[in-house]
């Protein structure tokens, strides 16, 4: 993919920037491609609505904001309902059962993924459930690969939460590929 | 994995480069958008030797650095808008008394505490008449990261070139973004080191006394020469005067020594400007806008330019009416009500071509902004 971008976005504390700031120094760190990563900074950060743009490409990148996002995750409904009409047609809209109902027809490939029941229901600790959310990304869009996702992961947290975020990445791997097709 | 590939915020290349730089002392009082500077220079800083201080507000936070910088460190401060209003009688005091020192201001919207989390280019004007009396400044600014650590490094060196303080003037978006830093190996940008003095202890040492070159070199306060700094009009052994002459020298040499090294201070980037009948002028992040609407213009075979001005303070005015002197428009790229625009217009032999593309809503320009600005100046409509 030449260039592609995405927008997560959920409450304030579910670790959707720091999901995004994973995938985008992944790509540039450990596969050398360009990538730019931009977030929210209002008082949303810290609760409501908060979303962090990604934009990652092999050329180089100047407007550095996301407007029409070809990927666009959503993890709970306000998120949904503030950006879901921002999606690129066509594009890949993932949102998570248990907390989206997705009411409204938007012209884009919807993915209703039960991350997090499946996150409680295989560790048993929602702290991972952005990056089972990451996981079910690269799954469906091979964006970068796992193993570049792992190094970063390796670098930034404690190596004793290392294989719980693991199994979190796979499971996602897994949820994604099998709703790629 | 290559340690020198980074992937970080404008603030954190702003910290890396005044490392870099070879920063010995940093006085702050974080505010948002610069606390990632404060933040990271904290944890950074003392680890290499350095002395970082959480001040009890900006106007302490600027006095510190003076007072740290005359004793021959290389000193740095980081703020926003609301803050850099307060540095600006002591940021005056360092023009005066000719003390090194780097200022950053991390633009947000205002006037006032405005919008702190939005971005803004608003204070590019205050950068230049902020503090009080004549004066000359140096302002720089950046629009990606490599260049925020390549202008950082810049305004430490000619803070200490020029013996006076440099703003760099960050903004928002470029201060929050994270994107690739490629940090340097050590000696591959040139650094400036202070001018020390060469005359003795207990030998007479005149503080402001100029070489032949304009320079004047230095001896740590404190150290092995007594001589007095003040914010008063100053004669060469640093003490009161109110003698015309030498006032009037004074002015001159503080206005002269930056004036006449304009071609010297000037730092730009261009693009496409050789057969440009459209010229687009910007800075900081809007200049990103402007090459994104460039880059694909030209790829429609439209004759768009960018010239992305590095130094805003001394104005190169020269250099902008030569770029500008065969261009049908000139298209001034900003997030403010005209601050270059107007010192564009002023530069140009026909002011009539030169117009303004805005945005001071608290939202990052687009191209597609710039783009409908194109079309009204065409005549094509919106």
């Amino acid at each position: 993919m030449e260039k592609c971008r995405l927008i997560f976005s959920g409450s304030g504390g579910q670790g959707v920037i720091t999901a995004a700031i994973i995938l985008a120094e992944a790509a540039v760190i450990y596969e050398g491609r360009n990538a730019i990563q931009s977030q929210s900074y209002g008082p949303e950060a810290r609760g409501g609505a908060t979303s962090s743009g990604i934009i990652i490409s092999d050329s180089e990148i100047f407007f550095p904001k996301v407007n029409q996002p070809n990927v666009l995750v959503c993890l709970t409904q306000e998120s949904y309902n503030k950006f879901h009409t921002v999606i690129r047609p066509g594009g890949l809209l993932i949102t998570d059962t248990r907390f989206v109902q997705t009411s409204r027809k938007v012209d884009a490939r919807p993915r209703d993924l039960p991350l997090h029941y499946t996150v409680m229901e295989k560790i048993g600790k929602p702290i991972v459930l952005n990056i089972c959310m990451l996981g079910a990304v690269v799954g469906m869009t091979n964006l970068v690969k796992a193993e570049s996702i792992l190094k970063v992961l390796e670098k930034r947290i404690p190596s004793s939460f290392m294989e719980m975020n693991r199994k979190a990445l796979d499971l996602g791997i897994n949820m994604g590929k099998e709703l790629a097709s | 994995m290559n340690e020198k590939v980074r992937f970080v915020q404008g603030n954190e290349a702003c910290v890396e480069a005044a490392i870099y730089a070879g920063l010995d002392f940093f006085a702050g009082y974080p505010i948002t958008p610069s606390t990632e500077i404060a933040e990271h220079l904290s944890s950074r800083l003392p680890g290499k030797g350095g002395t970082f201080i959480q001040m009890e507000d900006e106007i302490a936070s600027m006095c510190a650095i003076i007072g740290a910088s005359l004793t021959g460190n290389k000193v740095m401060t980081a703020t926003s808008g609301p803050g850099f209003s307060l540095m600006q009688e002591s940021l005056g005091y360092a023009i005066m008394a000719e003390i090194p020192c780097v200022i950053v201001n991390v633009q947000r919207g205002g006037p006032s505490t405005g919008l702190p989390t939005s971005v803004s280019q608003g204070d590019v004007g205050q950068a230049l008449w902020g503090t009080h009396g004549d004066h000359a400044i140096i302002a720089l600014s950046a629009s990606n990261h490599q260049d925020v650590f390549a202008m950082t490094i810049e305004a430490f060196n000619l803070a200490e070139t020029y013996r006076t303080p440099v703003i760099l003037l960050l903004d928002e978006v470029v201060g929050h973004m994270r994107e690739k830093l490629i940090i340097p190996e050590d000696g591959e940008i040139p650094l400036v080191q202070r001018l020390r003095t060469s005359v003795k202890g207990g030998v007479d040492y005149h503080p402001y006394l100029p070489r032949e070159d304009g320079r004047l070199p230095m001896s740590d306060f404190g150290g092995e020469h007594r001589y007095n700094v003040t914010g008063l009009i100053h004669d060469m052994w640093g003490f009161p005067s109110g003698n015309p002459a030498v006032a009037h020298g004074l002015l001159r040499h503080l206005v002269d020594k930056i004036w006449n090294n304009v071609h010297q201070i000037a730092r730009y980037k261009e693009y496409y400007l050789d057969d440009a009948s459209t010229v687009l002028i910007s800075y900081g992040s809007s200049a990103r806008s402007a090459l994104h609407l460039v880059q694909n213009r030209r790829q429609r075979g439209e004759r768009l330019g960018l010239l992305e001005l590095q130094t805003l303070w001394p104005f190169p005015a020269s250099i902008v009416r030569d770029r500008c002197a065969s261009a049908k428009h000139v298209v001034v790229v900003e997030m403010n009500m005209g601050q270059i625009f107007k010192a564009v217009k002023m530069a140009v032999n026909d002011p009539g071509k030169v117009f303004l593309a805005n945005r001071i809503d608290g939202v990052f320009i687009t191209p597609t902004d710039i783009r409908n600005i194109l079309r009204l100046i065409r005549g094509k409509g919106v």
